[in-house]
């Protein structure tokens, strides 16, 4: 993960669930599929659109709904940023971290629209909207979410741990 | 100091004396719930990446129900595999095509007071019912804790949730979560739901699994209803001896909540969510009259063998109107048996319902009795997201069991306690 990251804004609206970043009618497809269909309820232009880099903003309790991963992982798939949101559903905030993509919960005075250019850093929260020269400081990650998503998720945060373990001998 | 029941149960399971609201910690879990869904499916290729094992097989339930029966060659193909997963790491608590893991959790009494469980499924606040502190997560997240056995917490704020007086004739625990959905609202990560009160207190296990269920509607970490007598006679009645102390997991009296609201049950009204969304609730009236296509009993929260008698109390002696299906699936093979022999599915098919197999069903879209492109639909279960039943403009209302059926009769939406009258 970069220090900064620098992308489009996808503004999308409250309350957008985990049912609509992944239909559950493309479960059994392969990522690559379900992944086309990802908010195709509430902006059908953004799974063909969205450039790696871009910035996912959603409206207050993004995400609510299923554990299903495959909502964090079809915006990971998609090579989304960072995701802010004034609030998140839960297991979806948790998710997009698991993948390594930093969740960040935006100030309410905050604007951005479709389209503003962002640059956020998961490090310091700091979140700046060059389109609008506006600047704001969301709430940092905690030190241990910190380093896992800069590890990149939780998976090769586990294979860490497991090498260690194996290293001090278990 | 005074505590919740909340962070009593998270001090135990992450070893310290006391734990604050807000302190992140880790947690050992006594039980991990994994389905066909989201568990071995998904973390078997993780494991075999990581190059290890289950930390402990005996702590693990596994249930097939979200793709059962298989329908194709992709669901054979999960349920083999979950099927397989069982056997490589000699899961015991493995129930194949048995019903929704949430609902089996109950009826086996694996859960007790005080417990720190997980399930890899959001729905997995329903263990809450037993005075445990049960939260659901993605995937991934429960490869981490297949693994090493432990899970993060960020300790949640708790709220109060107090229903006091009796239900009137047609009224249920699901029209109490769907006023909850609009009134409470669906934004409350980071707070668990604490429901009590005397309309709570006198409720059967299955009502107040449907309370914990839907805590997930709310969007709370989870919901628990602290111990009682009923909760030890549940646990007795499955064949298990609950601890000597089950008992005494209770929140202090003046521990700290963010908030506490009192409700009177006796004035509740059955409730109708229209689509798309459990918060665009309101009584059943604002939505009476509307036409259905059809009227669907399934689901974990809503076709326990209650929720069937429910909807025979309204079916006996009357037909499923002209031009609608009825479509019952029930949440377990013991409540398909049961209600065969208490003659509650006699009731149910002789007013011309169609009964499905065990499992999810079509509640995601997943099994038997999806929804065509502007279909209307009045369903038990728990969440009418746009397409979660099928066609992105199908229509899904959802209600208690009572009001489903109800509509089943008329063709319309329609408050049950016309019929019961
Ligand atoms: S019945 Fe529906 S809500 Fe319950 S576990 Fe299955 S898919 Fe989830």
């Amino acid at each position: 993960m970069t220090a900064v990251i620098s992308g489009r804004a996808w503004v999308f609206g409250d309350n957008v669930n985990t049912d609509v970043m992944a239909p559950g009618l493309y479960f059994k497809s392969p990522m690559s599929a379900m992944a086309k269909h990802c908010m195709e309820a509430v902006n059908p232009d953004f799974a063909s659109q969205v450039q790696p880099g871009d910035i996912v903003v959603g409206g207050k309790n993004f995400g609510i709904g299923s554990a299903r991963e495959q909502a964090a992982m079809a915006l990971q798939y998609l090579g989304v940023g960072a995701v802010l949101a004034p609030s998140f559903g839960r297991i979806f905030y948790r998710n997009t971290l698991n993948f390594g993509i930093p969740a960040l919960r935006l100030p309410a005075d905050m604007i951005i629209e479709a389209g503003d250019q962002l640059h956020v850093e998961p490090e310091t929260g700091r979140i700046r909207n060059e389109s609008r020269g506006t600047a704001c400081a969301a709430p940092a990650l905690p030190p241990h979410l910190l380093q896992m998503v800069t590890a990149g998720g939780l998976m090769p945060y586990l294979k860490a741990r497991l090498a260690k373990e194996n290293r001090d001998g278990r | 100091m005074a505590q919740t029941l909340t962070q009593k149960i998270l001090a135990k399971a992450s070893r310290q004396a006391a734990v604050a609201v807000g302190d992140i910690v880790t947690c050992r879990v006594d039980l991990c719930l994994l389905l066909d869904s989201g568990g071995p499916r998904r973390i078997w290729p993780r494991l075999k990446e990581l190059g290890t094992g289950v930390w402990d097989p005996d702590r693990i339930v596994l249930c097939t129900d979200h793709f059962t029966p298989a329908v194709d060659a992709e669901s054979a193909a999960i349920l083999k595999l979950t099927r397989d997963f069982a056997a490589e790491f000699g899961i015991e608590r493995f129930y194949d095509m048995q019903g929704i893991g949430h609902v089996l959790l109950a009826e086996q009494g694996w859960l007790e007071p005080g417990m720190f469980a997980v399930g890899g499924d959001s729905h997995s606040s329903m263990g809450g019912a037993f005075g445990c502190l049960m939260m659901g997560f993605g995937a991934i997240e429960m490869t981490g804790v297949a693994v090493t056995g432990e899970i993060w917490i960020q300790v949640p704020d708790t709220l109060r949730i107090n229903w006091s007086g009796e239900f009137g004739a047609g009224v249920a625990a699901k029209d109490i979560m769907l006023f909850l959905c609009r009134e409470v609202g669906t934004d409350n990560a980071f707070r668990v739901l604490e429901f009590g009160g005397d309309t709570v207190a006198g409720m059967s296990m299955a009502e107040r699994g449907v309370l914990c269920n839907m805590a997930a509607e709310l969007g709370a970490e989870t919901g628990v209803v602290p111990a009682d007598d009923a909760t030890l006679a549940a646990l007795r009645l499955a064949g298990r001896s609950p601890a000597a102390d089950a008992l005494n997991w209770q929140t202090d009296a003046g521990a700290d909540c963010l908030a506490v609201h009192e409700f009177d049950a006796a004035s509740l009204a059955p409730q109708v969510a229209a689509p798309h969304s459990p918060a665009n609730s309101g009584p059943v009236v604002e939505h009476a009259g509307t036409p259905i296509d059809q009227a669907y009993i399934g689901a974990c929260v809503g076709a326990k063998l209650e929720d069937l008698q429910m909807v025979a109390a309204i079916l006996k002696g009357r037909r499923v109107a002209n031009g609608t299906r009825l479509l019952v699936a029930p949440a377990s093979q013991r409540a398909y048996r049961e209600a065969a022999a208490d003659g509650t599915l006699a009731a149910i098919s002789e007013a011309g319902a169609y009964l499905l197999p065990t499992g999810c069903g079509a509640c995601a879209a997943l099994g038997a009795g999806i929804l065509a492109e502007d279909e209307v639909c009045i369903s038990s279960t728990n969440r009418n997201f746009q397409g979660r039943m099928g066609a992105n403009s199908a229509q899904v209302y959802l209600g208690s069991p009572y009001t489903v059926a109800a509509s089943a009769v008329t063709g319309r939406i329609t408050d049950p306690r016309e019929l019961l009258a």
